[in-house]
């Protein structure tokens, strides 16, 4: 995506799950819209018609039968509507997010500290190296056991590169306190929680470079622990496994 | 007949003379204890609001000097005028505190309850009127100690309202201090809501079924069932909190943590989502804490401007009593992104469905009210007025947050802060400020200028929407809450003017609140006193001498009728009061 643009409305959506969310929004909204306008001019009109003049008086006897059953019957249905046409999809619709497992997934750590953003890869061989937070240290910031032969080729990088097209899962976890994975282009957020790990799944529909941040307060520095996020080509995006991988200090084979 | 052997006893104390301190200070008579909230807590609630003004600075004109106010400040909150980004996460904390805990709550329950109830009911005071100045005492203490906790070492608590663990056990001194201020205040709403339940239930004058309770008195009710529920669990989880920050205890703790590169030294094995659901446990009941007052103080308002009873007055009883049940089954839809399984969810959403039904009913049976009405419009009825339709905002955006998914984008957004402010703030402190004209003649025994009021209502209807009405739009923008620089994030930096609004909003709103003060200090002092009923009322306390004096009612009334017998065929004049005036 060129350009994406940012106003005082939803932005881009890059994604193929962030049409539920966006179709769900405009349906409530329009839907509050109409109950609010309704309720607005019922007001409007009672204001002017029942003002307090000369020769008007209040009548004492509540309104009945044919209006006030119509509204009764109304608010049921008004309700009945929002269980069940709306949150039963939307229900539906976050099974599909989250329980459905997607194929042929790139699988990316994400684990977050005070006040950055670490995304660890598990390199060539496709295979995560034993984690422990007993192994973190500043040369292994996401606590790989460096006696685990299957992490040599992990690697870890400050930005969430993923290639187009294909579903990603995430596997967020915390070192320190409660943060929250939010990628607004993907409609998506979902919180990292120290002691948990939690897992969420999205795939890009177009490349282009957005950003990663922290909605969970998490302290001083919460407000700038955003990261780039990156959406590559499918060769791009082998290109850039390439290069982290060379930079190991492997030799290719 | 319970009533009338409280009344001998109240009665005989009414003659003693009390000097300054028994009177004012250390007074056990509900009205004063009133008066003594509801003054406490509007000056709360404008410190709170000062507060919030100066974040509107930064988020506004990120990184500037705060003018006038950056210069008085220390090292420790300013650098060279403009703010730190740990001075901003303690304002945001304390904002939300400030106005719940020590502002809202206070004002609602401590003032309008304690003023008002034992009037409305026909009783000559609270059942336990040492109680209630205990009471008292140790909402100020809580909220003295919240104050001066600013004056910690890194300042006031900065791990938000909610205190999420475990930001919060990590956090500076200032936590200890909001936990133990935290404390304070939760004993002060205990003790008021026993006094209240016992108060209700116990000494409603003869006649006085609870079917001829005011709404309000309706709504003083479950509130207090509320607080004496859903307090005990926050209560707890504060003790908890306490003792992780200062006796090595583990309860939000999970094991391995690594802050800051260090590994922690904490034992391990609790967790952080165990605060979360204690804190939610209390926090959602709160919600309705903080809106049935408001509720039930517009119901009044409507009931005597439109001159009829209000329509559908059983159903909104039964209505307040089902979402007081409800409350308590709502909490963990706060929680939806935190990992929480679809089974789980699907039980919350759904009861989140369910609990807006009761609130629709009680809004359209106060809207439904005014057909048929003959009505008038002096200043409480204009606030109770537009109570409705921004209630009704508020209410209905909390729609998309209580689905699951809407709230996945949602959460942690400005929509979220639209949403609750849009309760609260032009909700809940519109009906406060219609209670405060309503009943000012009652409790003064003067009435407040109809043309400064007016002047006040409109100016603060319109801010109070620039300041939200933006909010909405850069949620949906997907700009997060709780960010010292929005501009950080290019969705921040898109939204930039909707955040200017919002903050040139807030400081007109301010301003706005100028006649209203002048207005509550100046009318006090005029010669000219307000009529015994002016808004030709039916409820009991339009039928004491104003201001009521010790002991409220010279005699025990007789209530012969229920609370909104307004413009009835036949009878002498357009109101027939609850009780016939007794002799006095």
């Amino acid at each position: 995506m060129k350009d994406p643009q940012y106003g005082w409305w939803l932005p881009p959506d890059v994604s193929t799950n962030g049409w539920v969310v966006d179709q769900l929004l405009a349906i409530i909204h329009w839907f509050m819209l109409a109950l609010f306008v309704g309720w607005g001019i019922f007001i409007i009109y009672c204001l002017l018609r029942f003002r307090a003049r000369e020769g008007h008086s209040a009548v004492y006897e509540p309104i009945k039968a044919a209006f006030s059953k119509w509204l009764e019957v109304g608010v049921a249905v008004a309700e009945g509507v929002v269980l069940v046409a709306l949150a039963m999809p939307a229900w539906a619709a976050i099974k599909n997010i989250t329980a459905e497992v997607p194929e042929n997934p790139v699988i990316i750590r994400a684990v977050a500290e005070q006040f950055k953003w670490l995304f660890h890869y598990s390199g060539k061989d496709g295979v995560f190296g034993a984690i422990g937070s007993e192994f973190i240290s500043t040369d292994s910031p996401a606590g790989v056991d460096p006696d685990d032969e299957a992490g040599y080729d992990d690697f870890w990088v400050y930005g969430l590169h993923i290639p187009v097209d294909r579903p990603v899962i995430t596997r967020l976890s915390s070192k320190d306190v409660i943060h929250s994975f939010k990628i607004p282009v993907m409609r998506l957020t979902q919180d990292a929680i120290p002691g948990l790990e939690i897992a969420v799944w999205y795939q890009a529909t177009d490349t282009g470079k957005f950003q990663v941040g922290c909605a969970q307060l998490c302290g001083l520095g919460h407000y700038e622990m955003k990261a780039d996020f990156v959406i590559h080509s499918p060769e791009g995006y082998q290109a850039w496994l390439d290069e982290e991988h060379a930079a190991l200090g492997f030799d290719d084979e | 007949m319970r009533n009338t052997r409280h009344w001998g006893l109240t009665m005989s104390d009414s003659h003693d003379e009390l000097n300054f301190w028994r009177k004012y200070v250390f007074s056990t008579d509900h009205k004063t204890i009133g008066i003594q909230y509801g003054i406490t807590a509007l000056v709360f609630l404008f410190f709170g609001f000062s507060l919030m003004m100066m974040m509107r600075w930064q988020l506004a004109y990120p990184g500037q000097a705060i003018p006038i106010i950056g210069a008085l400040l220390g090292d420790t909150f300013v650098n060279r005028g403009a703010m730190l980004p740990e001075f901003y996460n303690q304002l945001g904390a304390m904002h939300g505190t400030i106005m719940v805990f020590m502002g809202i709550v206070p004002l609602a329950v401590g003032a309008f309850g304690n003023f008002v109830v034992p009037l409305q009911i026909g009783a000559a005071d609270m059942a336990f009127p040492r109680l209630n100045m205990m009471s008292y005492q140790a909402f100020v203490i809580g909220g003295v100690i919240m104050l001066l906790s600013f004056l910690a070492p890194g300042g006031a608590a900065s791990s938000g309202w909610t205190s999420y663990a475990p930001l919060s056990d990590i956090a500076t001194s200032g936590q200890t201090w909001w936990l133990i201020g935290m404390i304070f205040l939760i004993f002060s709403s205990l003790l008021g809501a026993i006094n209240f339940i016992v108060t209700i239930i116990h000494l409603r004058a003869e006649g006085m079924t609870f079917f001829r309770l005011p709404f309000f008195v309706w709504s003083q009710l479950v509130t207090a069932f509320l607080l004496l529920l859903a307090f005990p669990a926050l209560q707890a989880a504060a003790v908890f909190q306490l003792m992780d920050r200062l006796a090595g205890t583990s309860f939000f703790l999970p094991s391995g943590l690594v802050v800051g590169g260090e590994a922690s030294a904490a034992v391990g094995g609790g967790s952080p989502l165990l605060w979360q659901h204690l804190f939610w446990f209390l926090a959602h009941p709160e919600v309705y804490v903080l809106i049935l007052p408001g509720m039930g103080i517009v119901a009044e308002v409507i009931a005597i401007n439109t001159r009829k009873p209000l329509w559908g007055y059983r159903s909104m009883v039964y209505s307040l009593v089902f979402l007081g049940f409800m409350s308590f089954c709502v909490w963990a839809h706060h929680m939806f992104l935190t990992g929480m399984g679809t089974t789980m969810s699907t039980f919350f959403q759904i009861t989140t469905m369910i609990i807006s039904i009761p609130s629709v009913i009680i809004l359209s049976c106060l809207v439904i009210s005014l057909w048929g009405g003959s009505i008038r419009f002096p200043v409480p009825m204009l606030f109770a007025l537009a109570f409705l339709p921004m209630f009704g905002i508020g209410g209905l955006t909390g729609l998309p947050l209580g689905l699951a998914v809407p709230d996945v984008y949602l959460h942690d957004s400005y929509y979220v802060i639209g949403h609750f402010h849009y309760v609260v703030a032009p909700g809940t402190i519109f009906a406060m400020f219609a209670g405060i004209y309503h009943w000012y003649p009652k409790a003064t025994g003067r009435a407040m200028n109809e043309s400064l009021g007016k002047l006040h209502f409109w100016l603060s209807f319109i801010f109070m929407n620039g300041i939200f009405m933006p909010m909405m739009f850069e949620g949906m923008a997907g700009v997060s809450r709780r960010l010292f620089n929005p501009e950080v994030y290019n969705t921040g930096l898109g939204a930039h003017g909707l955040t200017v609004i919002s903050s040139w909003s807030a400081w007109c709103l301010a301003l706005s609140q100028l006649p209203f003060i002048y207005n509550f200090f100046a009318s006090m002092r005029k010669k000219e006193r307000a009529e015994e009923n002016p808004w030709q009322a039916t409820t009991l306390e339009w039928a004491t001498p104003t201001p009521p004096p010790h002991g409220n009612f010279p005699s025990p009334p007789v209530v012969e009728r229920g609370p909104y017998e307004y413009s009835v065929p036949g009878a002498a004049s357009d109101f027939s009061p609850q009780a016939v005036k007794q002799g006095v």
